[in-house]
């Protein structure tokens, strides 16, 4: 069935099996391999993104839900070749250690932000429920994210 | 997942009679439970009608004394609705417990309660601050919704539109989440409302259930203490790999007192 959405502010329409997950579509249809799938049971966090500004896991959405709706991907962040800020601090902070996770790490600090723009570093911990580091990195993560809070 | 067919109208009328033309088709709202639970091929609706574009069944609105949650509402915005947490607080705190940040933004109110999964913890909320379930044909009061495992009272054809809560005069409500999904081992619901003292559980057993010796207990001395001696019959408790039943029907005691304390 024919779907249309924005993705990193670009109009795109498709044709999909209502079946095929958002994540699948952005990654086998899009090329948009940024957006991971870990766990594919909406546990593990790898696949968030942003859909109409709010962080959710794109492995438990169907494509044909996001109709007339906003994606944002992490390829969506940087403007050209300027790092988007939370990736800046992912950066300069090593908020990484094999890199499968930070995608989705990137796109949920984001939104975190978005809704608590200074919060307390229990605060971001809790809000990482959903964001599973198997190298169990969390320490710079967390730091990362802290950093990006204090320069805005 | 197995094909099946899509569609997503804009009117509660539309997705009636879209329920009404097919029986094998499922109402999708959050789809956080039913998307995983078709993926692992446990469910296979011929058809899937979802009503996320249904924009009249989301919102919370205060009426007659009651905070109304239309059944398209997602558990951010009920933890985040300054209304809900100037009135009903232990219900922010109730949905701010759910799963994880992203799981809150897509999931619904009125779907965890028509999933009616043993572990969630709306079914607690519910049963504790004596709602009402409000359909497109009728009113359900929450102790006669939800009847066993997975199973309401809904018709096979029904649609829940809001959830009708009566502000109390206090209540809280406490969990031991499971570490990981953190659906509840054990959660309790404790309140004082207008028609009396209320505590319901859930997670414990295959049904949210009200513990009536507790309710009498508080009515008499509304202290953690006067409920301390009160132990609940675990015998038909559920039992996995994250807690026997024994230690379910422990954990009620615990998490009532905590409730009760947290009440003040």
């Amino acid at each position: 069935m024919k779907v249309s959405f924005s993705v990193n502010g670009a109009e795109l329409s498709g044709d999909v099996e209502p079946r095929t997950l958002l994540v699948d579509f952005l990654r086998n249809d899009l090329g948009l391999t940024g957006t991971h799938v870990g766990c594919d049971t909406s546990q593990c966090g790898a696949c968030v993104v942003h859909l109409d500004g709010r962080s959710i896991k794109s492995c438990t959405l169907l494509a044909v839900q996001a109709e007339g709706m906003q994606v944002t991907t992490i390829e969506g962040l940087a403007d050209g070749d300027a790092l988007h800020p939370m990736q800046a601090a992912f950066r300069e902070e090593h908020g990484l250690q094999c890199g499968f996770c930070t995608p989705g790490m990137i796109m949920s600090a984001i939104d975190l932000l978005q809704n608590n723009a200074a919060p307390t570093e229990k605060e971001i911990r809790d809000w990482l429920e959903g964001n599973l580091c198997r190298c169990t990195g969390y320490q710079n993560i967390v730091k990362s994210i802290q950093t990006n809070a204090k320069s805005q | 997942m197995y094909q099946f067919d899509y569609q997503a109208p804009d009117s509660l009328e539309a997705a009636l009679a879209a329920l009404r033309e097919n029986d094998e088709a499922k109402i999708v709202a959050g789809g956080m439970t039913l998307l995983p639970t078709m993926k692992l091929r446990l469910a296979r609706p011929e058809a899937l009608i979802d009503i996320n574009r249904i924009g009249s069944l989301a919102g919370v609105t205060e009426k007659n004394r009651a905070i109304v949650i239309g059944a398209m509402t997602r558990h951010a915005d009920v933890a985040a609705s300054k209304l809900v947490r100037d009135r009903i607080p232990g219900l922010a705190d109730l949905a701010e417990t759910i799963g994880d940040p992203q799981v809150r933004n897509r999931g619904t109110i009125g779907g965890s309660v028509a999933n009616n999964d043993p572990a969630a913890d709306y079914p607690a909320g519910l049963v504790g601050l004596g709602a009402t379930v409000v359909t497109d044909r009728r009113e359900i009061a929450a102790d006669d919704f939800f009847t066993d495992m997975f199973e309401t009272a809904l018709e096979a054809d029904e649609i829940i539109t809001a959830v009708h809560f009566p502000i109390p005069k206090r209540a809280a409500y406490m969990k031991f989440p499971n570490p990981a999904s953190r659906y509840a081992i054990v959660g309790v619901m404790v309140a004082e409302t207008h028609d009396g003292i209320r505590v319901a559980v859930t997670g414990a057993a295959p049904c949210v259930f009200r513990v009536t010796a507790m309710e009498d207990a508080l009515k008499k001395d509304f202290t953690p203490d006067a409920i301390a001696p009160i132990a609940v019959d675990g015998a038909e408790f559920n039992e996995d790999i994250h807690a026997s039943a024994e230690y379910r029907a422990h954990l009620v005691n615990v998490m009532a007192r905590r409730a009760v304390a947290a009440v003040g």
